[in-house]
């Protein structure tokens, strides 16, 4: 499969990378726990493959119309370079938005319980609350030292804030999305954030501020200040406990991650090198759902 | 005498003349970047239609949005106070009047002399407006004006997360992959906006006679959600949409006639 970025025509500000990686070095024999994690979000689909519980392979798509296929197209990619075949998978966990819509999956686990397992494989015992900001979902999740669910919050009747209308701001500013983070930062003074973030608002209320004259900048700094502020107090209401980590791909946007550190005077755990073979945040559904599926085939093989 | 109300919408620019209160031209234009510049677009157009120069208004007043970009305009009227007095003017007896436009929806209680008595608004969230149907046209792939006739097809309502633009547009497209019907999805999407529109209206008060005013008033799907909703029969103006300039054009007479400069 070729990467979709390069058959690109045309610049398109709002498109994050699709990307996959194989850790190199390592091998895999048949008698390894092989499991995978595929994640299906309303924005990303994400799939991970791990040999007995470590990281081995993941990648990242976006995800089409149809849920089943954005699984597969997913899986597959993650599958490529490694030799590894679909059925050499001794137990696949389908998790997130789609997750009854992943048809090669032998079961589907909540992505609040993958999120939190996740973020507990690639930050360790130490976190206690888990911020996962995807593309239409804010959760703020406890967890104990195991990385199990204690209690959660999500936004179930409303999208504002949430990852959609970066997009929708990137376009709209043309300044493309892996940037939008570092931009928002460069005011010299926080503006008051946006009264409204709608995403389906999120057009009309950039275009009311750019016609006062705001900068660019500035009127990231608004909105992105106006997520944090919702993002904040979802997890204030869940109630903080350290260690804090934000998962999702809103974690790689360095607007909101700084903003929310502020809001709530604490500092999240460094994020992992993720560009230099580290484990991706944006990942960490997968990975728990991989982790998850380790567990349920140990627990099969012994009864 | 001539006068000229000019409502800047969030997504059109209308504008509507009046000679001795009585409509003889309308003109619109798409809000785009720059409303100063609709907006001179929609009163041109308009004035044109009528054979009337500029200089033949004796007053302009602004209402909408954007009002405080609009050229010529000697004042403004907020859109609750343009909303009652065009309601009034169109149906004497309406009490009642709810406008529903492409981001924001409000409802307006008024007395008999076309004033604004109370009114609630939804400004904050898409799915109580038009943008919702916009999105949920884009979803199926259906024309704006055909969601309307498409949804009167239907006997049901699909079930959609009618909470949000965004979760329901999620929820279209997995519908659509399951091949369900088209009517039935474009029937919940009004279903669903009436609900919201009708309970914002009941805690107003459901005053009769109801009017209904503003672009999405032109939709047959809607009005006959709303209807259901609402359970009272609701009365619709020809041109709805320009309700708001008509509101503002009366309400530049009234002043023109007081000599207010």
């Amino acid at each position: 499969m070729k990467e979709p970025s390069s058959v690109r025509e045309e610049f398109e500000f709002w498109r994050w990378r699709e990307y996959h990686r194989v850790v190199p070095g390592k091998k895999w024999t048949n008698r390894d726990i092989i499991t995978a994690g595929v994640d299906v979000g309303s924005v990303s689909s994400k799939a991970a493959i791990m040999i007995n519980g470590e990281a081995y392979s993941w990648g990242i798509t976006r995800t089409g119309s149809n849920s089943p296929e954005s699984a597969k197209k997913a899986l597959d990619w993650t599958l490529e370079g490694t030799g590894l075949k679909v059925g050499d998978l001794k137990y696949i966990v389908g998790t997130g938005y789609g997750r009854v819509n992943v048809p090669m999956a032998n079961k589907a686990i909540t992505e609040i319980a993958c999120h939190a397992k996740g973020a507990n494989y690639i930050w360790g015992p130490s976190v206690r609350t888990v911020l996962d900001v995807g593309g239409q979902d804010i959760k703020a999740i406890r967890c104990d030292e195991t990385g199990r669910v204690v209690s959660f919050l999500m936004n179930d009747k409303c999208a504002a804030g949430t990852g959609r209308g970066m997009e929708v701001f990137a376009d709209l500013l043309q300044i493309p999305i892996e940037e939008i983070g570092a931009i928002s930062l460069k005011v010299d003074e926080e503006p008051p954030p946006v009264s409204c973030t709608c995403v389906a608002f999120a057009k009309t209320e950039a275009m009311g501020l750019l016609r006062k004259g705001w900068s660019k900048e500035k009127v990231l700094a608004a909105y992105t200040r106006a997520m944090a502020v919702r993002m904040a107090n979802l997890i204030n209401r869940v109630g903080l406990e350290k260690e804090l980590v934000i998962t999702g791909g809103q974690s790689k946007n360095i607007g909101i991650v700084s903003r929310i550190e502020v809001d709530l005077g604490v500092k999240c755990l460094p994020m992992p090198n993720w560009r230099e073979n580290g484990l991706d945040p944006m990942v960490a559904g997968a990975f728990g759902a991989a982790l998850f599926g380790k567990a349920l085939y140990e627990k099969a093989q012994k009864s | 005498m001539i006068t000229v109300g000019i409502d800047l919408g969030t997504q059109k620019v209308k504008a509507v003349v009046l000679k001795d209160d009585a409509v003889v031209s309308r003109g619109q234009a798409f809000s785009g970047f720059d409303p100063a510049k609709a907006a001179e677009e929609a009163v041109n157009e308009a004035l044109k239609d009528a054979d009337l120069k500029i200089s033949d208004v004796v007053y302009f007043v602004a209402t909408g949005s954007a009002m405080e970009m609009a050229p010529y305009a000697k004042g403004t009227v907020s859109m609750m106070g343009a909303d009652a007095k065009a309601g009034v003017y169109l149906f004497p007896k309406a009490r009642t009047i709810i406008d529903v436009g492409a981001e924001e929806a409000r409802a307006v209680k008024c007395d008999e002399k076309a004033l604004m008595v109370d009114f609630i608004v939804n400004e904050r969230c898409a799915a109580g407006a038009g943008a919702f149907i916009e999105a949920m046209a884009r979803a199926l792939e259906v024309k704006l004006e055909e969601m309307g006739p498409l949804s009167l097809k239907a006997e049901r309502a699909s079930p959609i997360n009618a909470s949000c633009v965004i979760f329901g547009e999620s929820d279209v497209v997995s519908l659509i992959h399951r091949q369900e019907s088209k009517p039935e999805i474009a029937r919940a999407v009004f279903d669903a906006m009436a609900d919201r529109i009708s309970s914002m209206v009941q805690r107003l008060g459901v005053n009769p006679d109801v009017v209904l005013i503003g672009g999405v008033a032109k939709d047959v799907g809607f009005v006959a959600s709303l209807k259901r909703k609402l359970g009272v029969d609701v009365l619709i103006p020809d041109f709805p949409d320009y309700a708001g300039a008509l509101g503002a054009a009366l309400t530049a007479a009234t002043r023109a006639k007081e000599g207010k400069k």
